[in-house]
Order: structure tokens, then sequence, then C-alpha cells
């Protein structure tokens, strides 16, 4: 493998990496707030003991999201040295702003929040969260408003003597419309990824670990809620992203279902099979429905690989336009069976869980599996969003091949990859192994209650 | 004038980042030797535990922010100094994961490990950094398209390492300030000789590369400052000697703020000069963005910043308490102990 490549797979490891701990930190932020205003207004012990229990699940996700972010940062400059040259005067703003407005008042406000509890009022203390929850969604708007800006570039000018974007309207780069339909699909599965891990949590500690019903149930059914409501907003929104990738990057589109040639009515494969070179060998088809989703309208165009595959060459000159079919055509279902497979796991639970019955042999097993489901389901989005974007980095501005670092060496790549991708392992295997042991330990860890909150009065502190 | 304003703001978020994590750094350095049992090492971490995350921000804000103002030179550096870009970030995803688990396991063993990963952690930045920056202002060879043209091995030449030396144990000096500051009992009091000790290594190694630097370039401003940077550390170590805590810790900052300031004042108005051609350097003008984002990038620092420094600051009052012994959770309280000083 060449230097190009090998960034390319430390791109991808390295943010789908990152890109798994990153909802449940949105998420969770926001589900622990929420007990800890319950337990505000109630004054009720079992919201303390919820707040307390997946407080520290959220500490230790935290943690990973953060180190692992770090390696965002930089990876532009260090792999992608010509894409930092090109893209930095418009998308260095939105990562600097960033840094400047969310990732302080994250780690500021968790900092006051891990060690304030016997410290700050206990409104202020409560503050502490709800903004440090605010942090990371505008981290994520930030930041989903650079990607967009890489899927579909608006409110620039290329000059042609430097070679590079200038950012020419700062508004729209902020308001693209990729962006405005990316974020609330994004944040709502980070909503889904949060409520399958509240709720499997809480179903497995019901079923595994009886005792502390009275708070679980409340658990499940909070976790439930969210994983379903995020369920109905990624639905409307991944609706709208459809038809703007449609107008915007009609390659993509069409290279997630496979489509070779322009059609209208055109159906969309249920399950089908590729050769290397991206012709079908079979699939099953249901008619129609590619055309509804790209367009709302049965009879809808859509263009087709080979069309546009066209199209591009005569625009910007010989070369391969398209991405690879398999990888986009698989992501894009495994995201959507993923993602729904979690929501009838939720329905299922909430069903055999009602009025105080418990589900039956099955529980177990699909109480762990319920949050791996969405975690699988953004991996596959991000997977089929990125690739479905090949071979440009820059939609119609620059491949993919023109960004990597010239100066770096494919030896250099390759070591640091191997570093990383073991490092990394190795920490999921301590993560996991915490947040195992977190779970399955008491509900109030010793010390940690609000007893003998006096002799113990930073129940999070190191 | 925007390009002057970026390269300040660039050298502030720098000074920001080397003040505040510089301490967090030389605590996790000598946290294996100040403190000698669980107890004591729990004491000391505790100390930055609130605050050593949002210190690490105003790196990502350094880089992002450098990416925004000055794509080129967030380009040449992070490309060209790979290996030791990549050294520095492997150690802070150690560090990173270290203060958040050392704690969640019951076992000697695991404590352990994760100290050294703090060490090491802390360490590695703290000398790679001063590398780095040693290298930045010397120069380095940067060909005519702006890339980096040595090696990992190129960076370590006598002045790159003595610029590592320079801030790992100007980091050392001030971390262990930071603990006599903000901790009591034995720890308080090893903190306390170590800075002294430290303290004159670092001005040995700091009026070296400065005055070498000097020798160099002859900027007489740069001069000044490094005269300051060198008075404020020394006297630190006379505050130190006197008992007077909170004196030795704002010297210790102060002389490398001031040290920071100097670097930039020897760089301006390059961002990293070539020592292949002088032709090739990366200047404040020929790396920067337009002046449309510059003025954007302006508007949001300008507002943000200063709130940035109020609630950071507010935390720093919040947490402002020594850290006892006795006061670091579920070690065994002692009735009547100091639970809530």
């Amino acid at each position: 493998m060449d230097a190009l490549e090998l960034a390319r797979w430390q791109f991808g490891i390295t943010t789908v990496y990152h890109f798994l701990f990153v909802p449940l930190t949105i998420s969770l932020a926001f589900i622990v707030a929420g007990f800890q205003t319950a337990w505000f207004k109630t004054n009720d012990e079992k919201y303390l003991k919820l707040t307390r229990f997946y407080g520290e699940l959220f500490l230790i996700n935290f943690a990973m999201g953060v180190v692992t972010g770090i390696v965002q940062e930089f990876q532009f400059g260090m792999n992608w040295s010509d894409y930092s040259r090109f893209v930095g005067d418009v998308f260095g703003a939105p990562l600097a702003i960033e840094g400047l407005l969310a990732f302080f008042l994250e780690s500021t406000f968790l900092g006051m929040w891990i060690f304030g509890w016997d410290k700050l009022p206990k409104l202020v203390h409560l503050a502490a969260i709800w903004i440090t929850a605010v942090g990371t969604v505008l981290s994520a708007y930030f930041i989903l408003a650079a990607n967009a800006w890489m899927q579909h570039p608006v409110g620039y000018a290329i000059n042609n003597t430097l070679n590079r974007a200038e950012l020419k309207d700062i508004v729209a780069v902020l308001m693209n419309p990729t962006v405005l339909f990316a974020f609330p699909h994004v944040i709502a599965g980070a909503f889904m990824t949060g409520g399958a891990f509240v709720m499997g949590v809480a179903v497995w500690r019901l079923l595994r670990r009886p005792g502390d019903d009275a708070p679980f149930r409340i658990a499940a059914k909070v976790g439930a809620l969210a994983l379903l409501m995020g369920g109905v907003v990624v639905l409307g929104s991944g609706d709208q992203l459809g038809q703007q990738i449609a107008t915007e990057q009609p390659m993509k589109l069409a290279a997630a279902e496979g489509i070779q040639t322009t059609q209208t009515q055109a159906p969309f494969s249920v399950i089908g099979l590729w050769d290397l070179n991206g012709k079908e060998i079979f699939s099953i088809k249901v008619p129609y429905v590619l055309s509804i989703l790209a367009t709302h309208d049965p009879n809808g165009v859509v263009q087709g690989i080979d069309n546009l595959q066209a199209q591009y060459a005569s625009q910007y000159g010989p070369g391969d336009y398209s991405p690879i079919v398999p990888v986009t055509f698989w992501s894009f279902r495994f995201m959507i069976g993923a993602g729904s497979l979690a929501a009838v796991a939720a329905l299922w639970f909430l069903w055999r869980m009602r009025k105080g019955r418990l589900p039956g042999r099955f529980g177990v097993a699909i109480a762990v599996a319920l949050p791996l489901l969405p975690l699988a389901a953004n991996s596959f989005a991000w997977i089929f969003t990125e690739m479905g974007r090949q071979p440009w980095i820059v939609y119609g501005q620059q491949l993919t091949s023109q960004g990597v670092s010239p100066s770096v060496t494919a030896a250099e790549v390759a070591a640091t990859m191997i570093i990383f991708t073991l490092l990394y392992g190795a920490l999921a295997v301590v993560e996991v192994g915490l947040l195992a042991k977190r779970i399955r330990g008491p509900l109030e860890e010793p010390g940690a209650g609000s007893a003998d909150a006096a002799d113990h009065p930073a129940p999070f502190a190191y | 004038m925007l390009h002057e304003i970026w390269f300040l703001l660039i050298a502030v978020l720098w000074i920001g980042y080397f003040v505040l994590e510089g301490f967090d750094f030389g605590l996790g350095i000598l946290l294996p030797f100040i403190g000698r049992n669980d107890g004591e090492r729990r004491q000391l971490i505790n100390a930055i535990g609130p605050v050593w995350d949002g210190n690490e921000v105003w790196l990502l804000v350094a880089g992002g922010a450098t990416f925004a103002a000055f794509p080129n030179w967030y380009a040449t550096l992070f490309s060209g100094f790979y290996l030791a870009l990549f050294s520095i970030l492997v150690a802070l995803i150690l560090r990173g994961v270290a203060f958040e688990y050392r704690g969640k396991r019951d076992s000697a063993r695991w404590r352990l490990g994760w100290d050294w990963a703090i060490f090491i952690g802390s360490a590695v930045p703290a000398l790679l950094w001063g590398v780095a920056f040693a290298n930045i202002v010397a120069g380095v060879p940067i060909d005519k398209n702006m890339e980096y043209t040595g090696s990992l091995l190129t960076l370590l030449n006598p002045f790159g390492i003595l610029g590592g030396v320079v801030t790992l144990t100007l980091f050392m000096t001030h971390g262990a300030a930071y603990i006599a500051l903000k901790t009591e009992g034995v720890v308080r009091e090893r903190a306390n000789k170590l800075v002294l000790v430290i303290g004159l290594v670092a001005a040995v190694a700091a009026v070296a590369l400065l005055g070498w630097l000097e020798a160099k370039t002859m900027v007489t401003g740069a001069a000044i400052v490094s005269v300051l940077a060198a008075v404020a550390l020394l006297s630190a170590l006379l505050a130190n000697r006197l008992r007077s805590e909170g004196l030795a810790f704002v010297g210790t900052a102060l002389a490398i703020g001031l040290a920071v300031v100097a670097l930039f004042l020897h760089l301006y108005p390059n961002v990293m000069p070539s020592s292949t051609d002088p032709a090739f350097n990366l200047t404040v003008t020929n790396a920067s963005s337009t002046d449309y984002t510059l003025q954007i990038m302006t508007v949001v620092a300008v507002i943000f910043t200063p709130l940035v420094l109020l609630y950071q600051g507010w935390t720093y009052w919040i947490f402002r308490k020594r850290i006892s012994a006795a006061r670091v959770p579920d070690a065994p309280a002692t009735p009547g102990s100091a639970a809530h000083n």
C-alpha cells in the first residue's frame, strides 16, 4: 500500500473509533443531566442514584472520546497537509471555533461537575452538567459544518494562483443545507445510541441484579424514549438528507443503490451482489422505492453511475469518479438495518416489560446487543457518507489523492497506524472492562451515597 | 495588521497552553517520586483533577487556530514534525485515560501501571514540545513547496535537545511549585525542596537556550524579555526559599510565559524559517489565510477568549483550597479531620 492508501485507512480507523464514543458522550450528558434535574426537583433518592450510576459510565466513556479527539484535530495536518493547505481558509474556521466555543465549555464545566458535588450549590452543580451537554452539541454542530463543506462546498471561491479555496461567506458555510440536515440526523442518532445503552444496561440489571427495580425501570423507559424519539428524528432528517444527496452528490446516491444508468421509477435493492468492477451479479429489488427516497416521487429521476461518470469525465477530465459500490451499497443498508433493529428491540422490551413484567429468556442477550446496534449504525453511516464521497476529498474541488501529505512516507503512516490501532484496541478492552465492572457493581458504590457525603464529598474524584 | 494580530493570538494560545498544562506535566512527571504511596499520589492527581482537561483544550485551540489563521504553518509543521507530534499524541492519550481510569479498580498493580502512564504521558510531551519549538525558531529544512525535507533525527540536534531540556525542567519546576501551593503535609514539603533543585537546572538551561538564540538573531525585544524571564524564574526560586508559595508559582508561570514571548519575538515575521534557503521561509504573510477569514476569527476570538478566561478562572477559584491527604475521597477518614477544609 502507498502512503495515500495507508493515510486513508488511518483516517478511517481513528475516525470510526472516535465516533464510537462521541454519540454516547452527547446523549449520556443529556440523560444524566435529566436524571439530576429530576433529583433536584423531587429530592427523590433514586434519581440521585441513577445520576451517579449513569454519570460514572458517562465519564468512563467521555475520557475515551476526549483522548481520541485530540488525534482528530491534528491528523489533517499530519497525513493530509495538501488538503489542509487547500481548505484551511474555509475549513479551519469552524474547527477553531469548535475548540474555543465548545471544547473549553465541555472540559471546564465537566471538571466542575466531577469535583464540585460538595463545593457548589446544588443548582450551580446541576447547571454544570447541562452546560457540558450543551457544549457537546455545539461541538457537533461546528465539526459537522466543516464536514458538510467537504460534502457540499458553499460560500467560497477558488484562488487559482495560490491553489486554495477561500472563504467568501461564513454564514453560508455555517448554514450549509447539508449541515442543517446532517446535524439533527447525527444528534438523533446519538440519542438512539445513548438511549439503547441506558435501556440495555437497565434491562440487564433488572434481569441479572434484581433489587433496584424502581430506578432501573425508570431508566429503561427513559432509554426507550430517547431511542424511539431519536429514531423518529433520524428517519425524518435522513429522508431530507437523502434528497440533499440526490441533488448535491448524485454519484453517492447512485452508488448507494448500485444503479448504473439514469432511470425513473428507480427500484431499491434489498440485497445484491457485485463483482469487483461494480457490475451487478444479482439482486432483489423493490420498484419505485429509490425514486421515492430521492425525490418523493415514484416517477422521479435517479441518475446512474455510468451517466454521471461520463458527465464528470467531460467536466473534470479523464478519471474514475465513482466510489466503491459494494461498500456504499452495504454500509447504507447496514446503517438502516441496524438502526431499525434497535428500535424494534426497544419496542419489544417495552411490550414485554409492561405493567411490571420482565422479558423472557432472550432478554439478557438482547439487552447486551441493544447498544451495539446503533453504534454499528453510526459507524456504517460515516463509512457510507465518507466512502460515498470518493474519489473526492472536497466534492468536485479536490481529489483525495491530491490531499495527502507529500513529505510523509508510507513507512511513517504505516508505523503510526499500527501503533494507533494497537493502542486503541488495548484501550477498548480496558474501557469495556471498566464499563462492565461498573454495570455489574452495586448501584451505589460504597462511599458514593449521600448519607455519608460529608466523609466522601466527591464521588467521582480520581 | 491582521497577520500580526493572529501571530500574537497564536502566541497567546501557546502561552496559555504551556503555563497551564505546564504544571500538569510537571506534576505528572513528579508523581512517582513525590507521591510515595497510593494516598499521596491520589492527593497529587486530585490537585489537578478539576482543571487538567480544560488546560489541555488550549492545545486543541492553538492547533485549530493555527489551521484557520495560518494553514501553511499548520500543514508544514504537523506533516513535517510527524513522528514527534505522533509521540506527543500517544503520550497525551495515555495520560488522559490514566487520570480517569486509575482509581476505577482497587488493585495496586493497576494503579502503578497508570501512574507510569501518567509519568511517561507527561514527560514525553514536556520534552518534545521544547524540541519542536527550539527547531521552529532555529529553522528546519523546508523546500520551495513549503514541505519539510528533514526527518525525526534532524530535530534531535543539540539546540533542539537543549530546548527539550528547558521545557522539561521548567515544567517540572512549575509543577513542583504548583504542588507546594495546592497541597498539604509531606507532599508539600517534598515539592518545596524540589523547586530549588530543578529550578536551578531549568534556569541554566533556559539562559543557555535564549542566550544562544540571542547571539544568533540579535533581536533587542527578545533579549529584554529573555532577561525578564530569567528574573521571573530566579524570583520564583527566591520566593520558594522564603516559603511564599503563591509568589513562587506566579514566578514560574511568568517565566514560562515570558520565555514563549521571547521565542515568538525571535520568530517574527517568520512562522517557520527554512534552513535550506531564507527565500523558502514560511512567514506571517505567505502562510496566512485571507483577511476575510482572519476578520471573522478575530471577532470570534475577541468575544469568546475573555469569556473562557472568566469561567476557567472561576474553576480555579472554586477549587482554590489546598488538597490534604485526608481530603482525598475514600481515604480512611479520621474523625475530626479536616474533611471540609
